[in-house]
């Protein structure tokens, strides 16, 4: 029997005042903060602990974990960052969360913040959304209204201040200490770690920061209990996941289900392939982890499976392409991203992601050569590791993956350009084109 | 021209939300663009004054993002998402339309100053590729036609709603969104098909993520 769908985050998206606080609190909203604050703050992050869930953003590190790092009685004002600055190629399941469901992670930020101890807690949401921006920002202004937000919550005594905060158009400040840098009013450029900010972060604070996804959890978890997650997922990899599937697939869009469900339920719920196409490659969450082909489509999508095949869960939102697809351009466009994203701090990733996106260049336009593509792979060598934080390593990411697979193409483009091997218009998705 | 005292005295309305002033740098430029269409020095020097730290270090921010621009605007921002998988799915051949359509290139505006064209990154709407956007709004599954219509109504004045969104105001109201997010438009349809498609698929099975036990 197929893996069933799970919709929890997703379960009322379509009540159309799901947005509202009456909305929210019609399918159950705010109980679970109404017993968070009934209980002691270390019994939370013990649950959260107990359930096994893992960060939602890409690395997977366990939350309950990054929480109880945090010093208590330290002193010191503590704080809660959600990491709302989605901008992962491929990855579109925050923006969506925070457009349809943004209670879930206003009620997930208040439960977080009262149990690492923090009266702060910001949402920074990337600045090229402002519809996300807004109906968080209408959902937090909704709840302090409610006194959910605000001093002696639900009078337990417990102050909070949210603050929703614009960037402005920067995929590094998705790197957390990045983020905390940008957030701190300059320009976002990694920190070097240790220290790390659960000791040292937001204005040298002691600081949790996660993602959307991974709060918007919270509320289900305390609400329904440590052996309600658990029933989902496996050992390792507990709860389900909002997974984002795009490309050539007929029905692109957000499918809530178990971790473990393999690629293959995932693409059969999406209508499978469109006609006549199949799948040439696939990444499971964002170009920063390394691409997989059709006999990959059985594996769980777990964290453990994922890391086994040679790459990552990441952000869970697969991207599928099919046989019209030049894997010499993808990869070339996706290092024009890395390249363009790198935020210059370091040298190997400042210099090299230029080096790398020049020499693919010449693939692309079908004049690379034999010595190139090894000196590719001698550049993302040179990259990987040898940074600051994961971009270097994202950005020599893409092309070992597809020389390991895709081999003749790079071979090929070493006399004949990507458009000319694959008509680009085959790829397009609108109705005049299609497969071929 | 200088920024007016009513911004200014917004500025350090945004400023008194953080613990720490400069944390406010961010949507402080955001208003200032939505005031001048563009960061101008004055802006810069308006926001250095209001955080006391010097006209440099507002620009070594300002210059470090990519939505703060330093020419200016004009009427609308139109972004198209020519990342990989947008890109290829068409995103390129609508870039190729909307470029004939407005005369306009990659970070510069149209003649008529009414619309400034970017290429710009993932904007987290995968499932909705090829993406477009305009003054940061999402217009989801466009097409070469459907995204020159657009630009065509908007040059005409008419209504054009975003796709999830509220409808169309210009670059300015959205840069003032940034500044200010809670205004007033939360209440504009934003959840599509695509959104909601396996919740669809597990209603029809009967597939239920279980409720409290």
């Amino acid at each position: 029997m197929s893996t069933p769908l799970t919709p929890v985050i997703t379960e009322f998206w379509d009540r159309q005042d799901l947005y509202t606080l009456d909305g929210y609190r019609a399918v159950g909203g705010y109980t679970a903060l109404d017993k968070a604050l009934k209980t002691d703050p270390d019994s939370i992050i013990g649950q959260v602990k107990d359930s096994g869930l893992r960060g939602r953003g890409g690395a997977g590190f366990p939350t309950g974990m990054k929480w109880s790092f945090v010093p208590q009685g330290d002193g010191k004002p503590h704080y809660l960052v959600v990491n709302a600055d989605e901008s992962e190629p491929g990855a579109c399941k925050d923006i969506p969360i925070m457009m349809a469901n943004p209670h879930a992670l206003v009620e997930g930020v208040i439960i977080a913040s009262y149990a690492i101890r923090a009266n702060h807690a910001f949402i920074y949401i990337r600045g090229e959304v402002p519809n996300a921006i807004r109906k968080v920002a209408f959902a937090v202004r909704q709840a302090k209204d409610a006194g959910l937000i605000g001093k002696n919550i639900l009078g337990s005594g417990f102050d909070l201040d949210v603050v929703v905060h614009s960037g402005a158009g920067a995929y590094i400040c998705g790197e957390e200490t990045a983020l905390l840098d940008s957030l701190e009013g300059y320009r976002g450029q990694p920190r070097l770690k240790p220290p790390f900010p659960a000791v040292a972060g937001l204005y040298a604070s002691p600081t949790v920061i996660n993602n959307v996804e991974t709060i918007a959890n919270i509320p289900y978890i305390v609400d329904r209990g440590v052996d309600w997650f658990r029933q989902f997922g496996t050992e390792k990899s507990p709860g389900f996941k909002v997974f984002a599937v795009s490309g050539h697939v007929k029905s692109p869009g957000i499918y809530e289900a178990p971790l473990g469900i393999t690629m293959r339920e995932l693409l059969d719920y999406a209508g499978g392939m469109r006609d006549g196409s199949e799948v040439k490659f696939w990444i499971p969450g964002g170009s920063s982890v390394p691409m997989l082909t059709p006999e990959h489509l059985d594996l769980p999508l777990t964290y453990e499976a994922m890391a086994e095949a040679g790459t990552m869960l990441g952000t869970g939102t697969p991207m599928v392409f099919d046989q019209t697809t030049s894997v010499v351009k993808a990869v070339t466009r996706w290092l024009e991203f890395y390249k363009h994203e790198s935020c210059g701090k370091c040298t190997p990733c400042r210099e090299g992601t230029y080096w790398i996106t020049g020499v693919l260049e010449k693939f692309e336009h079908g004049h690379g050569t034999e010595g190139e593509m090894e000196t590719l792979v001698n550049l993302c060598g040179q990259i990987a590791g040898r940074s600051f934080c994961a971009l270097g390593d994202a950005a020599a990411t893409p092309y070992p993956a597809a020389l390991k697979y895709f081999r003749d193409e790079f071979e090929a483009a070493t006399h004949t350009s990507a458009d000319e091997q694959f008509d680009p218009v085959a790829s397009y998705v609108f109705a005049a084109a299609g497969a071929r | 021209m200088p920024i007016s005292e009513s911004t200014r005295e917004q500025m350090r309305e945004i400023a008194g939300r953080y613990p720490s002033a400069r944390s406010a740098l961010l949507p402080m430029l955001h208003l200032a663009q939505s005031e001048e269409d563009e960061i101008t020095t004055d802006g810069i020097n308006a926001c250095a004054e209001v955080l006391d730290i010097t006209p440099a270090e507002v620009t070594a921010v300002a210059t470090f993002y990519t939505m703060y621009k330093r020419t200016k605007v004009g009427k609308h921002h139109i972004g198209v998402c020519t990342n990989t998988l947008c890109g290829l799915l068409g995103g390129d051949a609508v870039w190729d339309a909307l470029t004939e359509a407005t005369g306009a290139g990659h970070n510069t505006a149209s003649a008529d100053g009414e619309f400034f064209l970017e290429r710009i990154e993932c904007q987290a709407a995968c499932s909705n590729a090829p993406v477009m956007t305009v003054d940061w709004e999402y217009m989801d599954d466009v097409t070469p036609s459907s995204a020159v219509e657009v630009i065509e109504k908007l040059r005409r004045g008419e209504e054009v709603h975003s796709t999830r969104g509220p409808v169309i105001r210009d670059f300015e109201a959205t840069e003032h969104t940034l500044a200010f997010p809670d205004d007033g438009l939360a209440d504009a349809p934003s959840v599509d098909a695509k959104m909601l498609a396996g919740l669809t698929i597990a209603k029809e099975r009967g597939m239920t993520g279980g409720n409290a036990q």
